[in-house]
């Protein structure tokens, strides 16, 4: 009888790294259904695409690193980011450009940073802002929402045919899209807030745009879930959320027609909520003491307000999540909890007399 | 009124698993028929046996005294004999072995007589903190501190808290709970006298919240005395001491400080109870509350278990299922270790032991990434950041380690336990903590022996410096003397003081010589003491075999039975490299014993070392049988092997036998130089010198047969091969017999009180050279034959092997004879007597006639070499000339040196 030898503890929580993104995945549904309801099923096209592409590069690499690809493909990573990926880009971004974003996301921002848990940057975000910079147009093409005045929910042939023209059909892409809320209320130099919601088609009757209000929500609902979960803390989304709303209450620049918006209008618009819940909670990437997440949280929330209220781009999740990771690796410097017994937290960098 | 809890951070729930063990009180196991009991069980050192082999001991005797301030006594469990003081197998993570007493029992368990304390209030503090800790009392939680020394660490009004561990936080433990609802009373009791000792204002049992019959005993108990019981709720790691602190009183420990200062004492209840025993009853601490539980037991239970119970004894009992056992994990789940077998012994500190089946401690899973999802800071109960620690852990960061507290974590596992990655974190931190200990020491024995090296270079200077002043206030005296002389002369009533004068003078002289002597021994000792040039040796061919076997591991693509072997041999010569080192530290530390005023210490210790090494190399041939039995075991129906393993095992057996009966002889056998207090301390070194050399010689040949003998194992059947075997098995006999007849030879130079005893030296210089050459020659041999037995048969190669043999031979005759020759300096003796000023010059010159000796013994033996290659070369044509230069300028050089040494000596 061969005892076996191994270290403590021997007994071990139930929580895996692959049930924590498979959670991360269930509570992305309702996002997914809203936006599917709400701008036809482009959305979830991109979704199955996606994750194709995704698990493909990253059985492709791991192949290429010689390590086991199961192994690899268990934790499930790899499906998040294409989720994330999914959810962030336009309903119907063509086949190629998810291609693009995808595989750059797995191959380059992710693997050749050592992989997972090594990555600096959020693998989903880098390959949204790629996709951004290099393809600008196809990015801003967003549906309108269901109800909208003149215009009808894409069937899912339709959908399909857009992401992959090869398949036939011609959609008349200008026909068919329409300026976000957040364009709008950029762009707008002439109407006060009031007009803007009384007349504007993305705005109009709404507080936040049409269908993105309900969109936002769904996130909300989600992350909520994952906080109930304790799969992530509050601090990050609060951080980012709470930094929103004071920002966008001292920059509101009033009503008339140079204002910024409303606080609700920044809450529930755009990726908002998809961010503050399923963005800068991303661990890897992020800070990782509590106080830091806060700061980092704190940090996104106050570029998206920038960028969207005086920046070249209508949003920007993605640039300010980029910008945060940078800071990451000195927020953790500087947000050191205090141990037990210690007078204060330790700071900064190591120091000779901190043995 | 009821205690405010302060939470600390992180913490974790585990599935709880007592309630297995909890319902059933505790049971007493019948009487095992032998007992095993560390020296070791506690904190601090180790105990110093007071009995011996064959003592008929009673139960409660002591058997072992506390050895210094923080250390423990071990008192006999039950009564019986003594059977053997030696190194077992203890139940340590590291798998270590200590030195134990075996108590055979007689099954009478017949009591001591005890002393108990009638009236302790009436007693005398100090009396009973030394009856406490007289009684063995060490802390039963957890790192087994002893009891009193943390009660006297401080003044009675220091203490302001007295905090009782009753929390039992770790999944699976009960002995606490059982022992609380079974005995409360003795606690109390415990508690009381703790009070009665520190005066402390305030006393608080905590209580985790799921042991409600535990709560209601200890209230019950403590009615009307003062005593307060707090519930806690159910979060690990609530129990440790610490963490109860702050939950109970919301005061932190800081970290560079411990819990009496901040005048907060906490005990485990189990310690109190066995207060209570040792002052009430006069009992030592024989027995523990140990819980017995998992899923491959019938029966979960607790019992109370005499101290040294094989862990076996106690599984039996509880109705083990040996097929179901997978794992046998000693303390609980989160911090508990594993044990490799089950005979090891309960310890004073071994409060659980849990006999897991597969499905209930699975193997650990392949850790994934660290996601930096920070669940493991959330678990952590001291606030550290785990995955930092990690990450810096696996890139040897030390700096950022030491700058993320990693010296604070106290590896309870929590963060380990929630990890979804399943990342041994603790075992990083372990390492990592390891690693940086391991470093810090090594610096500060550099930093020890640089300033050992100033301090001498400074003393060297001044004793320079001293001697200059010395010489220049001769001068000036020989300068008055002849003034005096002078004056005398032109009065020749004034003879008298030139007489003393001179006396002075010679006196002077000797003074000098003598503090010469003194700063060259002292110069020449603190170098390296013989013991630690052994270790050294011994040490680097350890490291060097070692290096072999990893080396061969790595080539080897051969059957994954031998990579086994190899790698078990890698693992036991790392732990001897580690024990050798220790050994080494150790030595180093040691004063040095040269005091050169006192020479009548040097023989005692001299003496001890040879037992010691004996001791040392009985454990290496016991490590040898042993190894050889695995061997056998697993060879298992392999025939082939069998019997040739057998016949290793036998020689091992044999060898180890015939070791122990030396050291026993030489324990047994007077001092061989028991004059002493006589000057006699010059020939003794030299002589166990010799003795020692011959040792490693003989220690080396072992080496040598082991490793033909694996070699042979694995090679299969070589003809080749079994001969060189023998060689080196005639050898090793060869330099064992001589060992043995130098040990037993008479002293070559008894005659201690005259002043021949100055030539010894020289001659033992000269043995040393030539056995040094005959060792060389030796291993000049081996070597040949070595590449003789892998190149297969090479007549030129045979040759060499012959004349390297002779070589051997040779020197090994000159040795003998060197050894049985009278001394070589027949000259007149240079006696020290100090009446005639003229025979100063004569010890200078021997010290040059020394020196030439060995250039021209040296050159000799250039000549010799040179002559050697010569014959060796043969036809070579080539390098004849070149060569027949080389005899020739080493003719010159000895021949010169051969004549230096004539006039030296003229
Ligand atoms: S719990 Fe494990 S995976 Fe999560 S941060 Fe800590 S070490 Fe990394
Ligand atoms: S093992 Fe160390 S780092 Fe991990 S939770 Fe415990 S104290 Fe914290």
């Amino acid at each position: 009888m061969a005892l076996i030898r191994q270290t403590s503890p021997h007994t071990r929580g139930a929580e895996t790294t692959s049930r924590v993104m498979q959670l991360v995945m269930l509570a992305a549904l309702p996002g997914l259904l809203v936006t599917t309801a709400m701008f036809g099923w482009g959305t979830f096209i991109n979704l199955i695409w996606i994750s194709l592409i995704a698990v493909g590069s990253e059985a492709l690499v791991a192949r290429l690193r010689k390590r086991p690809v199961a192994f690899y493909l268990r934790d499930y990573s790899a499906l998040v980011t294409a989720v994330l990926l999914a959810l962030a880009l336009p309903p119907l971004a063509p086949w190629w450009l998810t291609l693009i974003g995808t595989a750059f996301a797995i191959i380059v921002a992710k693997h050749l940073y050592g992989g997972l848990g090594q990555n600096p940057f959020n693998p989903a975000m880098v390959g949204y802002v790629l996709l951004l910079i290099s393809f600008p147009a196809d990015m801003v093409n967003w549906l309108p929402a269901a109800g909208t005045p003149g215009y009808e929910t894409l069937s899912f042939g339709q959908s399909l045919q857009a992401i992959f023209p090869f398949l036939g059909g011609n959609l008349d892409y200008d026909a068919i899209t329409m300026a976000t809320a957040l364009d709008v209320v950029r762009e707008n130099s002439s109407l006060t807030w009031s007009e803007l919601q009384a007349t504007n088609a993305a705005l109009g009757g709404t507080f936040a745009g049409k269908g993105w209000e309900w969109v936002n929500i769904a996130y909300l609902a989600g992350g909520l879930f994952l906080l109930y979960r304790k799969v992530f803390t509050w601090h990050a989304p609060v951080g980012m959320l709470g930094a929103l709303i004071v920002m966008s209450l001292v920059f509101k620049n009033g009503s008339g027609s140079d204002t910024h918006g409303t606080v609700l209008f920044h809450l529930l618009s755009g990726a908002t909520m998809l961010g503050a819940f399923f963005i800068v909670t991303d661990p890897v990437s992020g800070a990782t003491s509590n106080r830091g997440r806060l700061i980092f949280g704190a940090g996104v929330g106050i570029l998206v307000y920038v960028i969207r209220a005086w920046g070249g781009y209508p949003d920007a999740v993605a640039f300010a999540v980029l910008l945060m990771n940078m800071a990451a690796p000195t927020i953790d410097y500087y947000t050191q909890p205090r141990t037990y017994g210690h007078k204060k937290p330790r700071k900064g960098l190591a120091k000779p007399e901190d043995r | 009124m009821s205690r405010q809890i302060h939470a600390f951070p992180g913490g974790v729930h585990p599935p709880e698993n007592k309630d297995q063990s909890s319902h059933n009180p505790i049971a007493l196991p019948p009487l095992p028929a032998e007992l095993t009991l560390p020296l070791n069980q506690h904190s601090g050192a180790p105990a110093k046996p007071v009995v011996s082999v064959g003592d008929k001991v009673l139960k409660g005797q002591l058997l072992a005294k506390a050895n210094g301030f923080v250390s423990a006594p071990v008192h006999a469990p039950t009564s019986g004999t003594i059977t053997a003081i030696e190194v077992c197998p203890v139940p340590h993570p590291s798998g270590l072995e200590e030195p134990c007493i075996i108590l055979q029992s007689d099954g009478e368990d017949r009591w001591a007589e005890l002393e108990p304390v009638t009236d302790y209030t009436a007693a005398a503090k100090d009396l009973l903190l030394q009856k406490i800790h007289d009684a063995g009392v060490v802390g039963l939680g957890g790192a087994g501190f002893p009891a009193a020394v943390k009660m006297a660490s401080r003044t009675e009004d220091k203490i302001h808290t007295v905090v009782v561990n009753g929390a039992e936080c770790e999944p699976y433990i009960t002995a606490d709970d059982r022992l609380m609802r079974e005995r409360a009373d003795k606690i109390v009791g415990g508690i009381l006298i703790l009070r009665h000792l520190l005066n402390p204002k305030e006393i608080i049992i905590g209580i985790e919240d799921n042991k409600p019959e535990a709560v209601d005993a200890m209230r019950a108990a403590c009615k009307g005395k003062n005593i307060e019981v707090a519930v806690v709720p159910t979060r690990y790691p609530s129990g440790d001491a610490q963490r109860l602190i702050y939950l109970l009183t919301g005061k932190e420990v800081p970290n560079d400080a411990r819990s009496v200062d901040i005048g907060i004492l906490c005990y485990n209840v189990g310690t109190l109870a066995a207060v209570h025993d040792a002052i009430v009853e006069g009992k030592p601490l024989i027995s523990r509350i140990t819980t017995l539980t998992g899923e491959a037991l019938k029966q979960p239970q607790n019992v109370e278990a005499l101290i040294g119970t094989p862990a076996d004894h106690l599984l039996e009992f509880s109705g083990l299922k040996k097929r179901k056992l997978h794992s046998l994990v000693l303390g609980g789940p989160m911090m508990g270790h594993t044990l490799e077998r089950t005979d090891m012994p309960v310890l004073k500190t071994t409060n659980c032991l849990i006999a897991a089946t597969w499905e209930e401690f699975p193997p650990a899973p392949t850790p994934q990434e660290c996601i930096r999802c920070g669940l493991c800071s959330e678990a952590c109960p001291v606030s550290l950041l785990p995955q930092q620690l990690y990450w810096h852990s696996k890139a040897e960061n030390h700096d950022q380690l030491n700058h993320h507290n990693l010296f604070d974590c106290i590896e309870c596992g929590a963060c380990a336990y929630v990890c979804p990655s399943a990342i041994p974190l603790v075992q990083y931190y372990r390492a990592s903590k390891g690693e940086i200990r391991q470093l810090q020491a090594k610096q500060q024995k550099a930093e020890y022996s640089k300033k050992r090296f100033e301090d001498r270079q400074a003393r060297l200077e001044a004793e320079k410096a001293a001697r200059e002043a010395k010489r220049k206030a001769n001068a000036e005296r020989a300068a008055q003397l002849k003034k005096e002389k002078a004056a005398a002369a032109a009065n020749p009533a004034a003879a008298k003081p030139e007489d003393s004068a001179k006396a002075d003078e010679v006196k002077a002289a000797l003074a000098r010589a003598t503090a010469r002597k003194a700063t060259e021994g002292k110069a020449g000792r603190p170098q390296l003491s013989a013991k630690q040039k052994e270790l050294k040796i011994q040490l680097s061919m350890v490291k060097a075999q070692l290096k072999k076997s990893e080396r061969a591991l790595a080539d080897a693509k051969g059957s994954e039975e031998t990579n086994a072997q190899l790698q078990t041999n890698i693992d036991k010569l790392k732990a001897q490299v580690a024990t050798l080192e220790k050994e080494f530290e150790q030595a180093a530390q040691a004063p040095v014993a040269a005091a050169p005023e006192q020479p009548a210490k040097k023989a005692k210790p001299v003496l001890n070392e040879q037992q010691k090494k004996l001791k040392i190399e009985s454990a290496m041939a016991r490590a040898a049988v042993k190894k050889a039995q695995r061997a056998l075991d697993e060879a298992g129906k392999s025939a082939a092997n069998i019997d040739e393993l057998k016949q290793t095992l036998q020689q091992a057996q044999t060898k180890a036998d015939e070791l122990e009966a030396a050291m026993k002889a030489a324990a047994d056998a007077p001092a061989p130089e028991p004059a002493a207090d006589k000057p006699v301390k010059k020939p003794k070194p030299a002589l166990s010198d010799a003795q020692k050399k011959l040792k490693i010689e003989a220690a080396m040949a072992r080496a040598a047969v082991k490793k033909a003998q694996r070699a042979l194992d694995e090679a299969g059947d070589t003809p080749e091969l079994k001969q060189a075997l023998q060689q080196a098995q005639e050898k090793a006999a060869e330099v064992e017999a001589a060992m043995q007849a130098a040990a037993e030879a008479p002293e070559p130079a008894p005659a201690e009180e005259k002043p021949a005893r100055k030539a010894k030296p020289v001659l033992s210089d000269a043995q040393k050279k030539l056995k040094i050459e005959a060792a060389m020659a030796r291993a000049a041999v081996k070597k040949a034959q070595r590449a003789l037995d892998e190149a297969g048969d090479d007549p030129e190669l045979k040759q060499a092997l012959q004349q390297a043999q002779a070589k051997a031979a040779e020197l090994e005759a000159a040795m003998q004879a060197a050894a049985e020759a009278p001394a070589p300096e027949p000259e007149p003796t240079p006696a020290p007597a100090a009446e005639k000023p003229a025979r100063k010059a004569k010890p200078v010159l021997s010290d040059e006639q020394k020196k030439l000796k060995i250039e021209a013994a040296m050159a000799r033996a250039a000549v010799k070499k040179a002559q050697r290659a010569l014959d060796d070369a043969g036809e070579d044509a080539a390098n004849i000339d070149e060569l027949k230069q080389t005899l020739q300028q080493a003719q010159a050089a000895a021949d010169a040196a051969a004549e230096a040494l004539d006039k030296a000596s003229a």
